[in-house]
């Protein structure tokens, strides 16, 4: 009867959009008076879940899960939550989790609701707040069958630390052969990621052409920030396509994004618009983005930039 | 090889979102539909295997009556058939299910679809068809090849992309890679006109069953004017950044 959640980890640790769906695993769970189950799959350690509500961890060793595959790794939360007994399945919107929602809801009868933004304003009728129409609206949606899955967006729910302890147990679920199967991975494994960033550092044409990037890039150290950019910009090969933010992009939910030389065109901005900061830099005071920001900066990117991570370095050493 | 492309009728992205019936319902007064854009990228990629590969190309949408400008598009842009689903679609699982029973009576062998709407977001429906016809399942794809009933396809995964092999039956979730922004086809007249003398079946729903259920829209709250920071001063927006908004 407990709430089942599906904390994702990669190379054995956790991601931290994982602890932010074991809290709200766990402020479902505190509605509905029940615990926390979460299920893992070749997780290191899972001690630190506790911290997050979560009473029980179904820890999956299989060497054949070691690349994600959608179909098996549904199986295997599928299989969890039956043996839990579950209501509420609550997964991160991480593309992985993405890509294996839909084939969980059919498995497990399901109705799904994505991109869930808060806790259940209502248990019975189960009621989710969603974001909808690119971040341009919310959608209140009532799921209405037995079991339930919450597919709740990264950055939106925080993280909210409980101190318990979780036990473990080893969990073995049968594995059925899967017609996808995964050939090469094309990683960088050294960069953060435009989904996992707490803040991104986003440039576009005003750049002027590939070879003005060295700043973009290291601001973004300065930061601990991902790289990104927009449309026109990979459309010209300046920058790889992964790096793509916006409507036909990547989605962005950062704390803070940086948007340097971008107009902010109506499909960029729907892209990024769940990003909670947003700093524009541009020398067009008229630039769209100076609208949807929070902070801007009116300015030749080839002088603030610079200046800014001169700044930015002495800001680190004197808050060391 | 059948390819059935499943086109979503979406408010253009510039359309001002607005909602009617005390916020129960999208109000379409006034806005421009267009074909799903990650749907458009799928379309285009059909076309290739039409004329490649020798494949058939359908389409179809799941909706009322209003959507059948969108699916005449998809046919002025080279769609041999278009068939439409006479439902209002209410949540993803239904509208799964109902393009299941397309799939299934038609017989195609590769469905290619958006990997989202830009209405709802819910990247649900493709997933969901796989599962029900028994189908192969890989979305954010930015490449297909397909040979006989083998298919290679590259990924977009978070932080990079990976290469997978799979097999027909299969569903795809596009986006933008699967082909080019530039190899859009936009209609022509020849297009437009022998479009309207190709097939637009309409098909009874089943009546499917929802699993879910909007019940009422929201806007967010206005969003406070920019605070401009003099490119001078660079130093206020650190602090700014890390005193007022503390996300440095």
């Amino acid at each position: 009867m407990s709430v089942l959640v599906y904390t994702e980890s990669e190379n054995g640790k956790f991601k931290k959009t994982a602890l932010e769906v074991a809290s709200y695993a766990k402020a479902v769970a505190n509605q509905l008076g029940t615990t926390v189950t979460a299920v893992t799959v070749n997780a290191a350690n899972t001690s630190e879940l506790g911290n997050y509500g979560v009473d029980k961890v179904l820890n999956v060793s299989n060497s054949t899960l070691e690349k994600f595959n959608a179909k098996s790794y549904a199986e295997v939360i599928k299989q969890a939550a039956e043996q839990e007994g579950a209501k509420v399945v609550v997964i991160s919107q991480s593309a992985d989790s993405k890509y294996l929602a839909p084939i969980l809801a059919v498995g497990l009868h399901a109705g799904y609701a994505p991109n869930v933004v808060e806790a259940p304003s209502n248990t019975a009728p189960f009621t989710v707040k969603r974001t909808a129409f690119t971040n341009k609206a919310f959608n209140m949606t009532t799921i209405n069958t037995d079991v339930k899955i919450v597919g709740v967006s990264n950055n939106a729910f925080g993280l909210v630390e409980n101190s318990a302890s979780a036990t473990s147990e080893d969990f073995s679920p049968s594995i059925p052969e899967s017609g996808v199967s995964v050939q090469s991975v094309d990683k960088a494994t050294d960069k953060v990621t435009i989904a996992d960033a707490e803040t991104v550092v986003s440039a576009g044409r005003g750049l002027k052409g590939p070879e003005n990037w060295g700043m973009i890039e290291e601001l973004a150290e300065v930061l601990g920030a991902a790289t990104a950019c927009s449309k026109p910009v990979s459309d010209l090969g300046w920058r790889p396509h992964s790096e793509h933010v916006g409507q036909t992009g990547k989605p962005v939910a950062s704390n803070l994004y940086i948007a340097i030389g971008i107009s902010g065109a109506i499909q960029h901005l729907a892209g990024i618009n769940a990003s909670k900061v947003k700093v524009v830099i541009n020398t067009d005071p008229e630039a769209p983005f100076f609208k949807a920001a929070d902070y801007g900066v009116v300015g030749d990117a080839f002088e603030v930039v610079p200046t800014l991570i001169e700044k930015l370095k002495a800001f680190k050493v004197a808050n060391a | 090889m059948k390819i059935l492309v499943c086109i979503s009728h979406v408010p253009d992205t510039t359309s001002k979102i607005n909602f009617t019936d005390g916020d129960s319902k999208f109000d379409t007064n006034g806005v421009q539909f267009v074909i799903n854009p990650n749907d458009e990228f799928g379309l285009t990629r059909a076309m290739w295997f039409k004329e490649k590969q020798g494949a058939s190309l359908d389409v179809v949408n799941v909706g009322g009556v209003e959507t059948e400008p969108t699916l005449r598009k998809a046919l002025a842009i080279g769609a041999d058939a278009a068939i439409r689903v006479n439902a209002e679609a209410k949540d993803g699982f239904q509208v799964a299910k109902e393009l299941a029973k397309v799939v299934q009576d038609g017989g195609y062998d590769l469905v290619i679809a958006g990997r989202e709407s830009i209405d709802y977001n819910g990247a649900m429906v493709p997933g969901m068809l796989s599962e029900l016809i028994g189908a192969n399942f890989v979305t954010n794809c930015i490449s297909l090849d397909i040979e006989g009933t083998n298919a290679t396809a590259i990924r977009e995964i978070d932080g990079g992309k990976e290469t997978v092999t799979t097999s027909l039956p299969l569903v795809i979730g596009g986006q933008k890679g699967l082909v080019e922004e530039s190899d859009l086809r936009i209609p022509n007249m020849r297009g437009i006109m022998m479009a309207r003398k190709k097939p637009l079946t309409i098909v009874e729903a089943t009546d499917a069953e929802t699993e879910t259920a909007s019940i009422e829209f929201k806007k967010p709250a206005p969003k406070g004017s920019v605070t401009l920071v003099d490119a001078g001063n660079l130093d206020e927006l650190i602090n700014l950044l890390h005193n007022e908004a503390k996300v440095i």
